[in-house]
């Protein structure tokens, strides 16, 4: 694939998100909107959608989106596949010409279940621990397969990433004969990473999906902190570490999804010296323990899982982020103006603060493999937090 | 008689070439209809004309305008007044990040909240002097590297009950101007080498003018506007980090 170095004008990033929190579908058409509104945020060297929902038929199997330079490059990965996986369908994914998108890679997806061998198979087949066996079978791929990646490997989700405008992305995989429950979409003005089709957003491991504006200017910190637990960045763009950092600590060390985002950004010592207790000691303890997992420099970004979608702002808020709700849609985007090319009358429009995660979930139930991350009730902390479901007793007042 | 422009599906170039057009055609009165996102509206504009702004309009509104007086009937985006020079905006609702970005001269005016870094290297010289009046709450960063002009924040029209009336670092690197705060705030809030003061007889002054214009603009009870305490922020030297490299 090759690998396009932006000039370095100016920079600015498009995102919007969308969820239905009864898990109603909602058409491609309609994140494709928002996210063209944003036009002027990117500059043709990236663009990309992650949607939640679209596979039904195979919601119990990891759907894995390979990205793929040569017909060799996907002969290997299929090959990997054969002795890895249980494989219960594969297909092209369907693209079409499009003026704009120049020699695109080739686009396959399988729908995978692990296949363990010896013992291992009683203790972890169905377990939870199926999701570290995809993890490592997706580093795996990426690091050592020449010209091939998977961009997306979650079950009932799957990520649309490439070279171009997000028009011409959603144009070139025939996005609008997708329906989703969350939607989040991206448009790329590169800076300091190369354009190239592995390397537009959004970034994804198992359901996790992540599109982001702003440069993370710790990048090689968090990428040997991940290296550590297996993560292997191939895909040359900072935003990545943020995708395995949130499956490192919030699935895999099991943190409340607002401590996960509060190690992405936490308060200022200073703040955190006028804390009380036991507020204090939480936020002591995860800038202690979570140093490494901190994101310095400007950025919004917006993540997604099976089971819910969040924004979130560096601590200083670098990038713009405004966020709307009406009934169970909930929006968020960096600017208002592509919320309301899709709902022109929003009940609420709001403004997250920095480092305020905004975090909304489906209802209890909604889908089959609903994760949700809450983990019960908020935490008691000031520092501001915006959630849906709210706590227990302020939902049943509403 | 108002001149009216259709914005729907307009790209931003279009429709400011359209808003120029009508300026040179002698229009005084311009009507922008569906409004949304488009940058730059009416950019770099020099005339003493009205614009009527329905939606929300996009980054950039009134960058480097010399005159132009508009009204947002909505909330505005990010850089609503960057670097202008003359002339008067007006939000009926919210306003963005960076407002009055490196603003020289004329006014804006908030109904509600406004975002990050507000008033950010806002400048004054002889008779230029830019204001912005928030009738709601601010982000951080308020009035960072604010070397002159007037700043007012009452934090009475705000959709956030929870947060504080201005976010932390206010006038984080500011060496001139002041800002104005009603009925006070932290300390904690306060970047490095301000100070808080009471006002005198000449801030009240000045107080009353732009709240009287800001309230009649924004159909807000004056009275109401004036029954509480303002307090002034200012540098505690026109060079605070005057010795920062000196050493």
């Amino acid at each position: 694939m090759e690998i396009l170095i932006p000039n370095k004008e100016q920079a600015g990033c498009g995102l919007s998100g969308i969820i239905n929190r009864k898990g109603e579908l909602i058409k491609g058409e309609v994140i494709i909107e928002s996210i063209c509104c944003q036009m002027e945020r990117g500059n043709g060297l990236g663009a990309g959608y992650a949607a939640y929902g679209i596979y039904p038929e195979f919601a119990e199997y990891y759907c894995l989106h390979v990205m793929a330079d040569t017909k060799q490059a996907l002969k290997d990965v299929e090959e990997i596949l054969a002795h890895k996986c249980y494989l219960v369908h594969q297909e092209r994914i369907p693209t079409r010409a499009t003026p704009g998108i120049v020699s695109p890679p080739r686009f396959r997806r399988y729908f995978v279940k692990p296949r363990y061998e010896g013992e291992i198979r009683e203790i972890c087949e169905g377990t939870v621990d199926e999701d570290d066996y995809m993890v490592e079978l997706v580093m795996y791929i990426n690091k050592n397969v020449s010209g091939a990646y998977v961009i997306s490997s979650g079950r009932n989700m799957g990520a649309f990433k490439g070279v171009g405008f997000p028009d011409q992305i959603a144009n070139f995989f025939r996005l609008e004969e997708y329906s989703a429950y969350i939607w989040t979409a991206h448009n790329r003005f590169p800076t300091n990473t190369p354009g190239w089709w592995g390397g537009a957003h959004p970034f994804t491991i198992l359901d996790w999906s992540i599109v982001h504006n702003g440069e993370i200017s710790s990048y090689g910190t968090n990428r040997r902190y991940l290296e550590m637990f297996g993560y292997h960045c191939t895909l040359l763009t900072d935003t990545e570490v943020v995708a395995y950092l949130l499956d490192l600590l919030i699935r895999r060390h099991g943190l409340p999804i607002e401590l996960a985002c509060m190690a992405l950004a936490p308060p200022f010592w200073q703040e955190i010296d006028r804390m009380e207790e036991p507020e204090k000691s939480v936020c002591t303890a995860i800038r202690a323990v979570y140093g490494a997992a901190m994101l310095n420099g400007p950025f919004a970004i917006l993540f997604a899982y099976n089971g819910g979608l969040v924004g979130l702002n560096d601590r200083v808020k670098l990038r713009p982020l405004v966020a709307a709700k009406k009934g169970d849609f909930y929006y968020m985007a960096s600017e208002e103006a592509a919320i309301r090319a899709i709902c022109p009358d929003p009940e609420e429009v709001w403004c997250p603060k920095a480092g305020e995660p905004v975090i909304v979930e489906l209802e209890p139930h909604t889908i089959p493999n609903q994760r949700s991350y809450l983990r019960g009730e908020p935490l008691r902390i000031s520092a501001p937090i915006c959630r849906f479901p709210l706590a227990e007793a302020e939902e049943e007042e509403e | 008689m108002a001149f009216e422009i259709d914005a729907k599906d307009l790209h931003y170039r279009e429709l400011n070439k359209l808003i120029r057009k009508a300026v040179a055609e002698g229009h005084k009165h311009l009507i922008l209809k569906n409004v949304n996102g488009q940058r730059y509206i009416a950019a770099g504009v020099s005339a003493q004309i009205d614009i009527d702004i329905y939606g929300v309009p996009g980054l950039d509104l009134g960058a480097f305008m010399r005159g132009p007086r508009i009204r947002v009937h909505g909330n505005t985006q990010d850089g609503a007044g960057n670097t202008m020079d003359d002339g008067k905006i007006v939000v009926e609702g919210m306003a963005g990040d960076v407002v009055g970005y490196a603003m020289r001269g004329g006014k804006i005016f908030v109904a509600s909240d406004v975002g990050y870094r507000v008033g950010i290297h806002m400048k004054a010289y002889m008779d230029k002097v830019p204001v912005i009046v928030i009738g709601g709450k601010a982000g951080d960063f308020l009035g960072e590297y604010m070397a002159g002009g007037v700043i007012i924040l009452l934090g009475m029209y705000s959709r956030y009950p929870e947060r504080p009336i201005a976010g932390i670092f206010l006038g984080t690197g500011m060496h001139g101007g002041v800002i104005y705060v009603r009925e006070g705030l932290p300390e904690t809030q306060l970047g490095a080498a301000l100070q808080i003061e009471d006002i005198n007889e000449e801030d009240e002054k000045i107080l009353r003018g732009y709240l009287q214009e800001y309230c009649a603009d924004l159909n807000y009870d004056f009275n109401e506007v004036m029954a509480a305490k303002f307090v002034k922020i200012r540098p505690q030297t026109h060079r605070p980090y005057g010795k920062l490299y000196a050493y």
